[in-house]
């Protein structure tokens, strides 16, 4: 298949691969750059597993094609390990028992954390809405519910995930 | 649910765009946020030799605003009218119908243009602008043309536009502030596609009621937004127009029949409190 010659920046850093025009931008990331944290579940918007940052906004990976995001930048879940948010909500995903089978997690991470950052989160409606576009088929939600109530609270306590603005 | 091959292109210009479209008519396609396209591609309902990328362009990302108009590119996306960004000629209706389109991270992509473009007869932006009487400035070789968005979209996926031609932007004539306005949808899920959507804008004696998931294209109902004139319809009134508008869709069934009915109700309701 003819390919041709991508430079992605991808979690500050600069990555040029071969890709087919056709490939993703999860399967770029999964398949071209073995950077497995991006899941890929439905592979048609609805799931949410793939949710990654482009331009500092969630997008489904799987619903934008690699070659569309060349010159903006990526975040994926890799780069995220020095987070403020993602650090809160890695520990009140441990504590709530908001994991399973984990094949969901990485989206949830992504998608709670352009929540807290954006939204003002008080309530348990504020986060099944937010979250309603990722499917977990494991927990029944209650504890990842639980889990990004928790880390709304406690970053409304500190300030590092406190919305810009109303 | 892989796509078949094609090739990529992003041109700099709306002139370029015409162009390499043109040039390949009927093997090119334009993509945007690619939030239908993309997928359709992966399943192969849709094909395409070429893609050209429209989504950086900044010709569709006019917006502009006089006394009597807003104007919002195509490419504008749900986001960005959800958050305000640009203005919303009908007294917030728009900002409140994009907060409502699938799932935040789909309306940090999908375009108010693309929406149309596609057509599907469950899409809020179709009936919100038919509803708004929405004109779209379309782009194709020959010029500009502008076409009413009720006039555009013909069908289930089909619009008028030729395979050369894009569509710029939307001139949306603003609401007068008294003009009061409903707004009601059901779906399965929270983000899922509606399976009836009812918008209600109570003009006095341009009132008219919008029905959209409940056949081929948003339709216009006749009946109900000629009860509606009547300030003060009563509720039986209003139910036997709502039938009889319901009455020339094809292949509703009992349970259709009351959800709409119910959306359309919910939605007189709301724009008679407002």
């Amino acid at each position: 298949m003819k390919t041709v010659s991508l430079t992605l920046n991808i979690n500050g850093a600069d990555v040029t691969t071969a890709v087919e025009p056709r490939e993703t931008l999860a399967d770029v990331l999964r398949e071209r750059l073995t950077m497995t944290a991006t899941h890929v579940g439905c592979e048609h918007g609805a799931c949410g597993a793939c949710s990654v940052e482009v331009d500092g906004k969630i997008v489904r990976s799987c619903l934008m094609l690699g070659v569309m995001a060349e010159g903006r930048g990526v975040v994926t879940l890799e780069g995220l390990s020095d987070d403020p948010v993602i650090a809160v909500l890695r520990r009140t995903f441990h504590e709530k028992h908001a994991v399973q089978c984990g094949f969901c997690t990485p989206g949830m991470l992504m998608m709670a954390r352009d929540l807290l950052k954006n939204r003002h989160v008080t309530s348990e409606r504020d986060v099944r809405d937010g979250m309603a576009g990722q499917i977990c088929r494991c927990t029944g939600y209650a504890g990842i519910v639980r889990a990004i109530l928790a880390a709304a609270e406690e970053l409304r306590r500190t300030s590092a995930g406190a919305p810009a603005s109303a | 649910m892989k796509p078949a091959p094609f090739a990529y292109a992003r041109p700099a210009s709306l002139d370029d765009a015409l162009r390499m479209l043109s040039a390949d008519a009927g093997d090119a396609m334009p993509i945007a946020g690619g939030q239908s396209l993309v997928p359709l591609l992966a399943l192969r309902m849709s094909a395409a030799e070429r893609l050209v990328d429209i989504g950086r362009l900044d010709a569709l990302r006019h917006v502009a605003e006089t006394a009597s108009t807003v104007t919002i590119g195509a490419g504008i996306t749900h986001a960005e009218i959800e958050d305000g960004r640009v203005p919303d000629p009908a007294n917030g209706l728009m900002r409140r119908i994009a907060s409502g389109i699938a799932y935040r991270a789909i309306r940090n992509q999908g375009t108010i243009g693309g929406s149309v473009a596609l057509a599907d007869p469950a899409a809020d932006w179709p009936s919100c602008l038919i509803a708004l009487r929405a004109v779209a400035k379309i782009a194709g070789p020959n010029g500009e043309r502008h076409l009413a968005v009720t006039d555009l979209i013909e069908g289930i996926f089909a619009t008028g536009l030729a395979p050369a031609e894009l569509i710029v932007g939307f001139d949306i004539p603003k609401l007068a502030p008294t003009v009061r306005v409903g707004f009601a949808k059901v779906a399965r899920k929270t983000g899922a596609f509606a399976m009836s959507l009812a918008i209600v804008v109570l003009d006095g004696a341009d009132t008219r009621v919008v029905l959209g998931g409940a056949s081929t294209r948003p339709l216009t109902l006749a009946h109900t937004s000629a009860a509606l004139v009547t300030a003060d319809a009563r509720e039986a009134a209003l139910r036997d127009a709502i039938a009889r508008d319901l009455d020339t869709i094809d292949d509703l069934d009992a349970y259709a029949h009351r959800l709409h009915t119910a959306t359309i109700l919910r939605a007189t309701a709301e724009a008679r409190a407002s």
